[in-house]
């Protein structure tokens, strides 16, 4: 063939292709970079995974197999009977009924303040998204500066506060303070995601002669479902760990999980039992673990999808 | 056309001395304006010029500082914008993404708790009226943008208003769909024959939908007219420049006196105003601005008597239909527009005539027609 000609293509040929790569992009899977990449990557999760790791054996373990001391070793006879000790039967003070009653006492404070805060909160953003009222801003930045004062500075008022309102150790109590203190970042979340939304569907509701609440629950509210899942989020786990707050605003029958597990892994009477401390920790934070899990994949979704010009 | 206006001289939307100021930044000024009953209304200006802070105004989304809103004859200054007879169209279509689109459509009416089958009415009418039916049980997300602004405007329709409010709808659609929706628009105001108010900063849809077009600049109307007289006696510098494509050509110059007659003289060249209807006095000296539009210079063959000027085309533009040259005349580049079929080479010599009868003379120094 023609030097000249090798760009050309002949109708009863197929195609010729130009010398040089073809076809998929070749990858070599272990390549410099990438063991570098996944080792990295691969260490650094050990590293984080281990003491959950020593934690599970441990908990699966009987005390005379923890007294041998070694303790990455997996468990030689597993048994779930810390697990159920843990649950239905460590003492803390004059109760032994487990973890169980610190449990439902979470869920008694959690479940309330959860529904109250965001409840609250998502009004709040939304008016000061877009009912642009006198001093809103003003409103805004003094709760904002609200969640940048440390918890411990205001637990004394709050505690008078409380005792003056007749809820201090109660549960509704505990209530109160747990909205509060979400108020300030939930409503920041919610102002900021009300406000990500075109105005003019705000406005389109107004000519349609919506008012506040009806804008609210049925134009804003079907659109916020991903912050919502968000602030769920937030608050649950932010709430199911306190442990300031329940110690401070509960009496012991009120004790949520969190103070009720230190109080039995810091319990000085007796024996350490190592694998009962062990599982009851796993279970405190089993709660917020299975809502990340849970929720996470309903984190961001595109609901305000065909509002505006897609 | 001014005839059919003065026909239906009933005022429709009446603003009076409207002012609106956001802290220290004034954005309407003491705005005037009646628009009447069945007017297609444009308000046209480039952006930050007020036009849709004033439409909102009208729709009650926005509080005025100063002055009342009048509609239908009932002070609606303070009303909120479901009392007032409006319905408006945004430009991102505004609608609600959770809903069908019968349900954007009559949400309005749910809200305002008109019965059942009343609401279906009205519902199947504007969508037979906008060829929306088969998209009924659609979400937004599943339209097309020309489709979801049709859908935009049937939510105004079901709500039988007085006065449709358009805030640049078109400009979210691309070209040929703008054309389309345009015309469409104009159909939809010929056969229901409401008071629309228009914004825009695009002319051609100004020009082509309006009864009468409102220029506006920094918060201030500059003309209020039909679009002819607007886009052929320009009140000001500013309207001739802002309408037209391509823009007026304008030559800076002043008035002299020669054989008896008033000229304009600039440092290259000088030619006599025969013909210009002029409203206020032509004085010799004064500083004036001369404004010609490209298709009201005439080339070659089409120069017949007066005087004949000499220009060298520059660059050559053809359109299709149109021809433009770009012509380098008395130190200055003129746009001129030709049939498409005339063509020209770079370079070449033209003869041009100036038709002083479409031409505008404004003001040197208050930019203002003579």
């Amino acid at each position: 063939m023609d030097k000249s000609t090798i760009a050309t293509v002949h109708p009863d040929m197929p195609a010729r292709r130009y010398p040089g790569p073809q076809g998929k992009r070749p990858r070599k899977a272990l390549s410099g970079r990438n063991i570098m990449l996944y080792g990295a990557l691969g260490l650094a999760a050990l590293y984080y995974l281990l003491p959950l790791y020593v934690m599970v054996v441990t908990s699966l373990k009987g005390m005379p197999e923890i007294r041998v001391g070694n303790i990455f070793s997996p468990p030689l006879e597993i048994t779930f009977e810390p697990w159920v000790k843990a649950w239905a039967q460590a003492c803390t003070g004059l109760n032994c009924d487990g973890l169980s009653r610190g449990f439902w006492n979470s869920v008694k404070i959690m479940v309330p303040s959860v529904i109250v805060s965001i409840a609250i909160a998502s009004v709040n953003g939304y008016a000061l998204a877009n009912w642009r009222f006198k001093g809103a801003d003003l409103f805004f930045t003094i709760l904002i500066v609200g969640a940048f004062i440390p918890y411990q500075v205001m637990i004394y008022p709050i505690v008078i506060v409380l005792r003056e309102l007749g809820l201090y150790g109660t549960l509704t109590g505990l209530i109160v303070v747990h909205s509060i203190f979400g108020m300030p970042i939930l409503t920041l979340l919610f102002r900021n995601y009300f406000v990500s939304l075109p105005e003019e569907l705000f406005k389109a509701a107004r000519i349609d002669g919506a008012g506040f609440w009806q804008i609210y629950f049925r134009i804003m509210l079907p659109m916020a479902l991903p912050i919502f899942v968000v602030a769920m989020i937030l608050q649950v786990t932010g709430i199911w760990n306190d442990f300031l707050f329940g110690v401070v605003f509960t009496r012991p029958e009120n004790y949520p999980m969190t103070v009720q597990l230190n109080n039995i892994v810091n319990s000085v009477q007796g024996v350490k039992e190592y694998n009962v401390n062990m599982a009851a920790t796993l279970l405190t934070g089993a709660v917020p673990l299975f809502v990340y899990f849970v929720s996470g994949r309903l984190f961001v979704r595109g609901i305000a999808a065909g509002a505006v010009k897609g | 056309m001014h005839d059919n206006l003065s026909s239906r001289s009933r005022t429709s939307v009446s603003i009076r001395e409207l002012s609106l100021s956001f802290g220290a930044v004034t954005v309407l000024e003491n705005l005037n304006l009646d628009i009447y009953d069945g007017e297609f209304l444009v308000l046209l200006g480039s952006s930050g010029c007020g036009k849709s802070t004033l439409l909102n105004c009208i729709a009650g989304l926005l509080e005025p500082t100063e002055g009342q809103i009048i509609i239908k004859d009932r002070n609606v200054t303070w009303e909120e914008p479901k009392d007032r007879g409006i319905g408006m169209v945004f430009q991102s279509y505004a609608l609600y993404p959770q809903m069908t689109v019968e349900k954007n459509l009559s949400f309005g009416l749910r809200v305002a708790r008109v019965p059942r089958d009343e609401i279906d009415r009205r519902v199947k009418r504007a969508a037979a009226i906008l060829q929306i039916e088969p998209l009924l049980k659609r979400k937004p997300a599943e339209l097309s943008g020309g489709q979801r602004q049709r859908v935009a405007i049937g939510r105004a329709l079901v709500r039988d208003v007085d006065v449709f409010l358009f805030d640049e709808p078109l400009s979210n659609l691309d070209a040929k769909l703008r054309s389309e929706l345009r015309v469409e628009i104009k159909r939809l105001h010929q056969s229901l024959q409401n008071t629309m108010i228009y914004v825009t900063h695009d002319q051609i849809e100004a020009l082509t939908l309006a009864d009468r077009i409102a220029i506006m600049k920094s918060g201030v109307i500059q003309q209020l007219d039909d679009p002819i007289t607007i886009y052929n006696r320009p009140r000001n510098r500013f309207v001739a420049g802002f309408i037209g494509s391509p823009s007026m050509n304008f030559l800076s110059g002043e008035l002299a006196e020669a054989g008896g007659e008033v000229v304009f003289r600039t440092a290259d060249t000088q030619f006599s105003l025969a013909g210009y209807d002029h409203a206020q006095p032509l004085i010799p000296g004064r500083k004036v601005v001369l404004g010609l539009r490209p298709e009201h210079i005439k080339v070659d063959r089409d120069v017949v008597g007066g005087e004949v000027h000499e220009a060298i085309v520059d660059i050559e533009e053809p359109m299709g239909a149109d021809n433009l040259l770009w012509l380098k005349y008395a130190g200055q580049t003129m746009s001129v527009r030709i049939g498409g079929e005339r063509r020209y080479r770079v370079g070449s010599r033209v003869k041009l005539g100036f038709d002083m009868t479409m031409a505008s003379i404004f003001d040197g120094e208050t930019e203002e027609r003579l």
